[in-house]
């Protein structure tokens, strides 16, 4: 009867054909590379610090980067290198949980608006439009008010602002998609709309929100640096590379390696979950364009 | 001199540090007037031969080799320029899908005019007379009226005579049409083909249709051209080829066609599938699926050779055949 | 044999809104109180041009549309009465092939995974051995082979999906099949495998098939008796060996002349029919075809005409038939 072509035993899955596409794109895995060092970084922080980030040192305040403290220590004398490294862990926190209440938020917001349409999309439209509205300083400051400053309110903060445009991603995702053939063809076997929603309309629907939340991610980051920076965020001696620039910037013009170091650690971290983001984008972009050729 | 002289025509790619050559060694001629019918399944490249034609090609990584001679020049050899100039005035496309061919922001008249402007070099008034005897012509109702309308409010079948005047507008020589009628009901399908029969009899414009539809070309056409997997392998007279079809695909092709009257069950289907462009196997491309396959079908490809009355085959089997008369 | 399924005075109708406030417009009859049956075993075909409502039909058959009046009647239960756990389990009886292959089945499940879905849809169990050899036999019966189970649909050709859309429809072990247009997108050649295909599983299943196509030699070959549609309204129902010769509705005649047949000459088209099907959008009263029938009377143009038995064993709806 029919062959399958010689093609199809590697059965490349969607996945297999992003991987395979990745490694041909260099700023990709550049950026590939800073994220995984910032996730090793963050696991073994606790076996890389030469000092313990909480140990004081009244005899060597501001101290300069030196052989002992290789980026220096800040008033407290606590080693920045420590600090740092367990900072990465910090800002991994942040920016994966308040991306990740965000896509959930956004998703299922999302999806049920542009799968049922009418009065619900109507409404649920709206209340993302205006969460999108919100500066999410205020919503920082409230989330503070109720419960106390810290990282919970930051990630809160960021997690409750942010999730409108994931909703507004999937929802156009889903709207195009309703009208496949097997979303019929599921709907004709008995399936019920959950079903039909959440096993087969949102994982489909998840490339443009995957592409956002990596790029949301370096948001993140920064903005819980800002708020760190208006001291909403976590509090000392919890090593946030935001709350370390915001307690520097007292010593800017005697130690400025306590604003310069956090602050570059901040950069190479977004840099890097941008530039995967971006080649995402092309990757996506490509996959679709699987021709016959 | 003939209208159109195509010779090994091919079209190469390379993507991913591979070559594919999904049409080669396509040669044909078709004269003025007459209706030659392209007729191939996916796979077989004649979208692609019309768009090589036509300089088209997509860009990316795509050459072209051969010769196309129209009116004496090799087109292929004319530059972007030149070749922009002939495009619209002496050979004109129609393209699949009037759902997407018309711009949807401007109104159907001025998109025939634009053309007539462009390549007659005529006025606004005279251009737009020049347009309402052409959709007169092409049986258009209340001509005066679609032309202020755009294409959205039109039906199918009027956006598709609205591509069809803006083709003929500057008297072509040529008329190129791939698969013009697929989009449209069946009885729509009928009045478009009528409409291309008047336009090459009576204007003596050649037309190149391009279509998976033997039933049309058998109706339409006055020659056919078989392709399969990016090869020509049969062309000829329409009649001679539909009654005694010389190719083992082309007989197998026309055997899968249900027609009214059929007996039940006696529908017969190619076995195998057509080898994709990056799977081209050795030798006639038809081999594996050939009820007639010979030990140097699986070794040599088989050239297209003359048989009498212009028809052309490119099949092992005629060439023992001939060699045997 | 018994009517199988039964039809009867079926409507739906579609509010079209316009303007700021949305309101309701105009209203488009998709489907016009029509009636038909199908026996046991019997392929009925439904033929139509766009607007005639055939893919409408389908969909209310399978209550994927709600219908607004009328009855459908499958083995003698009223199925437009069921509650939705009971159609739930109706459908594991009647199943639809869809046109268009390239999005039939999820682009991120495996063939495996996609036919494995009717099972876990209807909580049905296997083992891990089962459920591998109850594919492994779908797959096979529609001339696939496992290996093709573990592949992608974007791996596939348009055939082959074609192929394994059907082997999902049959996956539950359906009595009636609704194929809409199945083999519209695909090749001639890859058409002719399909219907063999279909064929043989009507025969080896005892299926009984409403088989949706706009190509009438198509239908005529593959069906038994057949449906013409016109603007949501049935116009004649013949039988498929008379189609061609004893057409009685105008329009039929109209479909059978269009007809571009391969033998060179045989169509001359020197009656094309003129116009398009218009909107369906405010049809006037009378005669749905009346607009481009090229023996309207004046009669036509006012009164609908009832679809009635003829002589010959079908139905027309035609206030001047041709026999």
């Amino acid at each position: 009867m029919s062959n399958i072509s010689a093609k199809t035993r590697a059965h490349k899955s969607p996945w297999m054909i992003i991987v395979k596409r990745l490694s041909g794109n260099t700023m990709g895995i550049i950026g590939v590379f800073i994220i995984a060092s910032l996730v090793l970084i963050a696991i073994f922080a606790p076996l890389l610090e030469p000092y313990s980030f909480k140990a004081q040192d009244i005899s060597n305040m501001n101290a300069a980067p030196s052989a002992s403290h290789l980026l220096g220590t800040d008033e407290f004398g606590r080693d920045m290198l420590s600090r740092i490294l367990r900072g990465a862990r910090i800002s991994f926190v942040v920016g994966v949980a308040s991306v990740g209440i965000s896509v959930v938020i956004g998703s299922i917001i999302g999806a049920i608006a542009g799968y049922f349409g009418g009065i619900i999309d109507v409404i649920l439209t709206s209340i993302a439009d205006l969460t999108w509205s919100m500066p999410s300083i205020l919503v920082a400051l409230l989330l503070v008010a109720i419960i106390g400053p810290g990282l919970e309110s930051v990630v809160l903060a960021i997690g409750l602002s942010y999730w409108s445009q994931y909703a507004r991603l999937i929802r156009g995702q889903i709207l195009s998609l309703k009208g496949a053939v097997f979303v019929e063809a599921t709907r004709a076997l008995g399936a019920s709309n959950f079903v039909i929603l959440f096993k087969h309309l949102v994982p489909n629907s998840l490339s443009p929100v995957i592409v956002a939340a990596t790029i949301g991610v370096g948001n993140a980051i920064v903005l819980e640096a800002t708020l760190g920076f208006l001291g909403m965020g976590a509090q000392p001696p919890t090593p946030s590379w935001g709350a370390m620039m915001s307690s520097g910037t007292a010593y800017l013009f005697i130690s400025p390696w306590v604003i310069i170091f956090p602050g570059l650690a901040m950069m190479i971290t977004v840099l890097g979950f941008n530039l995967f983001g971006d080649a995402l984008v092309d990757i996506m972009d490509v996959k679709n364009r699987e021709s016959n050729l | 001199m003939s209208l159109l002289k195509v010779s090994d025509l091919a079209v190469e790619f390379t993507a991913n540090k591979r070559t594919v050559r999904p049409i080669s060694d396509i040669s044909f001629t078709m004269e003025p007037g007459e209706v030659l019918g392209m007729v191939g399944e996916t796979g077989s490249g004649k979208s692609l031969t019309a768009h090589a034609i036509m300089g088209l090609t997509p860009l990316v990584g795509g050459k072209v080799f051969g010769k196309v001679e129209f009116d004496g020049k090799d087109l292929l050899k004319l530059s972007k320029f030149e070749m922009q100039k002939v495009r619209g005035a002496a050979i004109a496309f129609i393209p699949q899908n009037p759902m997407t061919s018309l711009d949807p922001v401007f109104r159907v008249g001025d998109q025939i005019v634009e053309g007539l402007r462009k390549h007659l070099r005529l006025n606004k008034w005279k251009a737009k007379t020049l347009a309402l005897e052409i959709m007169e012509q092409l049986r258009i109702p209340n001509p005066k009226l679609v032309f202020e309308q755009y294409p959205h409010q039109l039906s199918g079948g009027l956006k598709q005579r609205i591509v069809i005047a803006i083709g003929i507008g500057a008297n072509p020589k040529l008329l190129i049409a791939d698969e013009p009628t697929t989009a449209l009901d069946v009885t729509v399908q009928a009045q478009i083909m009528r409409l291309f029969k008047e336009l090459t009899a009576v204007k003596g414009i050649g037309l190149l249709l391009i279509t998976h539809d033997l039933g049309v070309i058998a109706q339409v056409c006055d020659k056919i051209a078989v392709l399969y997997a990016g090869n020509l392998v049969e062309y000829g007279e329409i009649r001679s080829v539909f009654k005694e079809p010389k190719h083992p695909y082309t007989q197998a092709l026309l055997n899968c066609i249900p027609y009214i009257g059929m007996e039940k069950g006696s529908l017969t289907a190619i076995e195998g599938n057509v080898p994709t462009a990056d799977n081209f196997p050795e030798g006639c491309r038809f081999n594996a699926r050939c009820p007639y396959v010979m030990q140097e079908c699986i070794t040599d490809s088989p050239e297209l050779i003359d048989l009498e009355g212009g028809a052309r085959v490119a099949c092992f089997k005629y060439q023992k055949e001939k060699a045997t008369i | 044999m018994e009517n199988y399924v039964e039809v009867k005075n079926l409507s739906v109708s579609f509010a079209v809104r316009g303007g700021i406030l949305l309101r309701t417009i105009g209203v488009v009859h998709a489907i016009n109180d029509i009636s038909f049956t199908i026996k046991k075993g019997e392929i009925l075909g439904v033929v139509g041009e766009s607007g005639c409502g055939k893919s409408t039909l389908a969909r209310l058959i399978l209550r994927l549309i709600e219908a607004n009046a009328g009855s459908i009647h499958v083995d003698g239960r009223d199925i437009l009465k069921l509650s939705r756990k009971e159609m739930k389990e109706q459908r594991s009886n009647m199943q639809m092939v869809f046109q268009d292959p390239y999005s039939v089945m999820d682009p991120r499940y495996t063939i495996f995974r996609s036919l494995s879905e009717p099972f876990q849809i209807r909580k049905i169990k296997h083992s891990r051995a089962e459920r591998v050899a109850k594919i492994d036999e779908l797959l096979q019966m529609v001339g696939l082979s496992p290996e093709h189970g573990h592949a992608y649909p974007h791996e596939l050709s348009g055939g082959q999906k074609q192929r394994a859309d059907i082997a999902r429809a049959l996956a539950l072990n359906p009595e009636f099949l609704i194929l809409d247009e199945p083999t519209a997108a695909l090749d001639v050649s890859v058409q002719a495998q399909v219907i063999k295909l279909l064929e043989n599983l009507r025969e080896k299943l005892n299926l009984t098939f409403l088989f949706i196509s706009h190509d009438l030699s198509l239908v005529s070959y593959f069906c038994d008796r057949v449906v013409v549609m016109y603007l949501g309204n049935i116009v004649e129902i013949i039988s498929a060996d008379r189609v061609g010769t004893h057409a009685c509705h105008p329009y039929t005649k109209a479909l059978v002349d269009n007809i571009f047949t391969i033998t060179p000459g045989e169509s001359d088209h020197a009656e094309v029919l003129e116009g398009e099907v218009p909107s369906p959008f405010d049809l006037p009263p009378g005669c749905v075809f009346s607009s481009r029938c090229p023996v309207a009377q004046p009669k036509c143009f006012e009164f609908a005409p009832p679809l009635e038995a003829n002589a010959t064993g079908g139905k027309v709806a035609c206030h001047f038939p041709i026999h």
